[in-house]
């Protein structure tokens, strides 16, 4: 409760906006905790779940326009299985390939060493400013964070990234970052950050604000990284997806490029390309493709080019049977914008870089105490599994991680208590009748016990109302 | 035919009218209809809460109670997908397999195995149906509106068939209403919502009942309204089907 209270009492929130996710951290708040807090602001709730079910409606158009959608699906989900069943092969495949291109290649097995390899290039240039376009890996890494300890300025060039970061902040959505912020409380934040007039949430004077904001970082930052969202292993090239063309605006006038990428971003063939991001865009924004789809092979003469392909954690994830196929995400996004309690509850109540549905399958990897909530902020309605382009059975991967956190000790006593208590009552059939009949008892006769305080059911629903007899003593009396 | 009738159990305790009706409607459509009196639970609540290990008592008990019956019929589409998924005996798991492979929802065996082309039935009221998820997205009860398929819903195909009833197209055709189990009270804020958010769909679209294949869907959407104190009432499709 101290959590809770504290979140709707800080002079640190904006508008009832949820905290930073560092502050987040700080506290241990789980998912039902920061959820509460979201849902005190039930005005709030509405808007971010019609603008997110919105984007869901623009990706059903957009899917519906291809007869094949169902198909590419298929194909999509075939080709990431095969890459997932040889996934050494294709990385050192990846590796030649690009090594002969002359790409500098590294490896990283977690993310203290990615965050050590990129901050080594950056001594080497003796640069302590960079720019940097969207990769939700480095935000799963801390990147940003490990740089502002080492004296280094990052400037997150994707504008919905640059708004968050402006703010403190961490995204919320995968692919829209600040989609949790109105156009009202961007134009607050710019006039004090950027000098805009204050008052105007006009968007095209806010964007212009942005670009020549950014554009100044652009021309005189000599380092840029990008994220991944392809690697192919056939030519050693990677394919960088932005709607801003941030990513290639930093890439080209930078002398360094230095590419981020989780080691299941490969695919083996170019070919492939033409049915992943046909999906892609598709499924996240109801784009056909995203407005720039930039391949990066081979440095220009003179720059140099990098590129860091990080494990943290997925060659474990890959081990486990039951979740090694989260590993075919291509970070769309569609599962959160489909989620019912990711609209109803905003990404930063996952407190991890990936919220919805896929990053509560994909953080217990990570780490199973800290984000032994996440599982279980589903109701396992399916949808998420449903508009996952390449198939991912998400829901069940939600029920799966229930099942591994309980048995590895990860769940409140209490609730272990409660659980045997009703396990022994339900599979005992006069222990069951018994409890049932005084349930139903004590609803009609001393209702207080169960409606109060006490029982979450009841703070915002009514109990059922008893009925005068159990349909088994219905039955006894009727048909026996 | 003999069919075993599988009561999930806060259905038993709270909603026997439901029961009843499931019971009169399969005898309506001249089924031998057995009711093993020692039945519980499914275990749903344990092995969603993540301790399907402590489901396996009632495992037990459900094989021996359900061994048997042709069919197995439940007017809960979550249920019966647990059964569908997750029985299994220690005991006896030839039983258990054979008991997984013939379970039914109520719509779907009315349509897959009895196909019902008549039911004689009258409901003049505006009723608008909540597609429960396990029901539509676990059994495939009706078409999901993520997929890029041929719509067709069993539910509505069977109450097209009552007489004066007015289907009320929603919205949002298939979002959760948020029940979820144990997620209703360890998720309140998000849950209760989501219920508010789906009760709000019907009434602006002038619902006079909602209906669907799970009552525990309509056990939440129903503890919504009458805290709102709202006219629109819930009521199972059994007990549409079985109404007049």
């Amino acid at each position: 409760m101290f959590i809770v209270i504290r979140l709707n009492h800080s002079p640190l929130t904006i508008h009832h906006r949820p905290l930073p996710i560092h502050i987040i951290m700080t506290h241990n708040a789980t998912h039902p905790q920061l959820a509460t807090a979201f849902n005190k602001d039930e005005a709030r709730v509405g808007w971010h779940d019609e603008t997110l079910w919105w984007v869901r409606q623009k990706r059903d158009k957009a899917a519906w326009a291809l007869p094949e959608w169902e198909q590419l699906r298929d194909t999509a989900s075939a080709i990431k299985q095969n890459v997932l069943s040889n996934l050494h092969d294709y990385l050192v495949q990846f590796e030649q390939q690009a090594l002969a291109n002359g790409v500098k290649v590294h490896w990283a097995a977690d993310a203290k060493e990615h965050n050590e390899i990129v901050h080594s290039i950056l001594q080497q240039h003796n640069v302590t400013q960079i720019v940097k376009s969207k990769s939700m890996l480095t935000e799963e890494c801390g990147l940003n964070e490990y740089l502002a300890n080492n004296k280094v300025e990052v400037i997150d060039t994707d504008l919905g990234e640059r708004i968050v970061q402006l703010a403190n902040e961490h995204p919320s959505h995968i692919v829209l970052p600040c989609i949790h912020w109105k156009k009202e409380e961007i134009g607050e934040l710019f006039h004090q950050h950027l000098n805009t007039p204050e008052g105007n949430a006009d968007p095209k004077l806010l964007t212009a604000a942005a670009r020549e904001h950014l554009r100044e970082k652009f021309l005189t930052r000599k380092i840029a990284i990008t994220g991944v969202n392809f690697a192919v292993a056939e030519t050693g090239e990677f394919v960088v997806c932005t709607n801003e063309g941030n990513a290639d605006m930093g890439a080209h006038l930078a002398d360094v490029h230095i590419a981020c990428m989780g080691i299941e971003k490969i695919i083996p063939k170019r070919e492939h390309l033409g049915v992943l991001l046909r999906l892609l865009a598709r499924s996240a924004t109801g784009q056909p493709v995203t407005t720039y789809s930039s391949h990066f092979q081979q440095p220009n003469a003179g720059q140099e080019m990098h590129i860091v392909l990080v494990d943290n954690g997925r060659s474990v994830q890959l081990g486990r049977e039951d979740f090694r196929n989260s590993l075919k995400c291509i970070r769309c996004g569609a599962c959160f914008n489909t989620c019912p309690v990711y609209r109803r509850s905003g990404g930063h109540s996952y407190h991890t870089a990936i919220a919805g549905p896929i990053g509560s399958i994909l953080a217990p990897n990570l780490d199973m105490k800290k984000y032994a909530d996440l599982p279980f902020a589903s109701t396992l309605c399916g949808s998420c599994s449903n508009v996952c382009p390449v198939k991912i059975d998400i829901h069940n991967q939600l029920y799966k991680w229930r099942q591994v956190l309980t048995e590895e000790g990860h769940s409140p006593k209490s609730k272990t208590v409660a659980m045997k208590v009703m396990a022994t009552a339900l599979a005992k059939p006069g222990l069951f009748k018994a409890g049932g009949k005084m349930m139903r008892w004590v609803l009609k006769y001393m209702p207080w016990l169960v409606n109060n305080k006490m029982n979450a059911w009841y703070k915002q629903r009514e109990m059922p109302a008893p009925p005068e007899q159990s349909f088994t003593e219905w039955y006894k009396k009727n048909r026996t | 035919m003999n069919v075993g009738l599988f009561i999930p159990c806060y259905v038993n305790q709270f909603y026997p009218q439901v029961a009843i009706a499931t019971l009169q409607l399969l005898e309506k459509f001249n089924c031998k209809v057995g009711y093993p009196l020692q039945q519980t639970c499914c275990g749903q609540p344990m092995a969603n809460s993540g301790y399907e290990k402590l489901s396996q008592g009632c495992n037990e008990l459900f094989t021996e109670n359900f061994a048997g019956f042709d069919y197995i019929v439940c007017p809960s589409g979550s249920c019966t997908l647990h059964i569908k998924d997750h029985l299994h005996s220690h005991k006896d798991e030839k039983t258990a397999a054979s008991i997984r492979g013939k379970v039914y929802e109520l719509s779907e065996f009315l349509v897959d195995i009895l196909k019902v082309e008549e039911v004689n039935a009258v409901f003049p009221y505006r009723v608008g149906v909540h597609q429960s998820c396990h029901g539509q997205r676990g059994l495939h009860t009706s078409q999901m509106s993520e997929l890029v398929a041929a719509p067709f819903s069993k539910i509505n195909q069977l109450l097209n068939k009552v007489q004066q009833i007015e289907l009320v197209q929603l919205n949002r055709v298939d979002e959760c209403c948020g029940f979820g189990g144990t997620f209703c009270v360890a998720e309140e804020a998000v849950s209760a919502r989501m219920g508010q958010d789906r009760v709000a769909d019907h009434e602006k679209n002038n619902v006079q009942v909602i209906t669907g294949g799970d009552m525990s869907c309509l056990m939440h959407l129903e503890g919504i309204l009458r805290r709102k104190k709202s006219n629109v009432v819930v009521k199972h499709i059994a007990e549409i089907l079985n109404a007049g």
